[in-house]
């Protein structure tokens, strides 16, 4: 997968380098730009991440969105993954685990989407480039979608 | 140039020095979190840097007058599909999708096709639905797929009328003269 991204990018660099030297290095220099513009916050919360995940054990996680957990465990998992950044090949094999030691469908499911649709932690970022109001819309109501994947899923499967 | 440069990376600077904190305080917690945080690490550094190269070229070759055709709000439904699309076939972290939302809507993008491209990248991802069907199994992956079809639709649709026309071009303007 990450090789042919790179794939793609070489060669459409190559092609616009081919076309254009200059226009080929002004866009890695603006890719440069707000690649090292993003890079101190994403530094940090990766980091913070980190600590947090290893101080909570998967047992720990499991049991507070157990299947007997209900709207309140639903609720709490969906808090986690709001809070939470978490590349999807990490997020899928701890969801089954969680799953395994006894997490409920419908909080695993809220606690994935909410994962991957919902970041707290990467608001400010999200502000930066589209201002308060459409960050908090666009974050609140993915939240909300979350319980409604919670309740579907819960009824589906 | 330098002195600014710390500033902006003190925070980084401060959890470096709460992990060598923990590595001589709490040191059964040292592994953990450098596992936790190694994945998001190697993501940022592997996955997102050809994304911004890709941004980089969108951005220098891609004329208005085509993106506004393609993904402008006269687009119809080409644009929510090129939106929807882009998304999917995406890689890396929803973060890395805010500076690629922001190239669009510079190059006239509408703002609904924006969101549906932050929809479609933050959660039906290609690469992560394998993921997802190998850890899950596919009914799971399945029912979540098609809520979240309709889900992108209605988090973009309602984003979009609750915010005014003047917030929206606020933010497509902020970002054109860059």
């Amino acid at each position: 997968m990450n090789q042919t991204l790179y794939v793609i990018t070489f060669s459409l660099l190559g092609l616009s380098a081919f076309k254009s030297l200059s226009k080929t290095k002004l866009a890695l220099k603006k890719a440069f730009k707000s690649f090292e513009a993003m890079l101190p916050q994403i530094l940090t919360i990766i980091l913070v991440i980190g600590v947090v995940i290893a101080a909570l054990s998967p047992e720990q996680i499991a049991s507070i969105m157990g299947s007997n957990s209900g709207w309140f465990g639903v609720l709490i998992a969906s808090l986690i993954g709001a809070i939470t950044l978490m590349p999807g090949f990490v997020a899928f094999p701890l969801a089954a685990t969680l799953l395994s030691q006894g997490a409920g469908l419908p909080q695993i499911a809220a606690f994935i989407s909410s994962l991957m649709m919902v970041g707290f932690i990467t608001l400010p970022l999200e502000i930066q480039h589209f201002g308060k109001k459409a960050a908090l819309i666009r974050n609140g109501l993915a939240l909300l979608f979350s319980f409604v994947v919670a309740t579907i899923m819960g009824v589906v499967l | 140039m330098k002195k600014q440069t710390l500033k902006r990376y003190r925070m980084v600077i401060m959890m470096i020095m709460v992990y060598t904190f923990i590595y001589f305080g709490f040191k059964p917690l040292f592994v953990p979190a450098v596992n936790g945080s190694m994945n998001s690490l190697i993501e940022l550094l592997i996955v997102v840097p050809p994304i911004f190269v890709l941004i980089g070229l969108l951005d220098v070759w891609v004329e208005r007058e085509k993106m506004m055709k393609l993904m402008g709000p006269k687009s119809k439904g080409l644009g929510l599909l090129i939106a929807f699309l882009l998304g999917s076939v995406a890689a890396g972290p929803l973060y890395a999708a805010f500076p690629v939302a922001i190239t669009l809507l510079k190059k006239g993008s509408s703002f609904r096709n924006v969101l549906v491209l932050l929809g479609a990248w933050s959660t039906t991802k290609i690469p992560m639905l394998m993921f997802e069907s190998a850890s899950m199994g596919l009914p799971f992956t399945i029912t979540r797929f098609v809520i979240n079809l309709f889900g992108i639709m209605a988090i973009a649709l309602i984003s979009e009328k609750l915010l005014s026309e003047k917030t929206i071009l606020t933010i497509s303007e902020k970002f054109s003269q860059s």
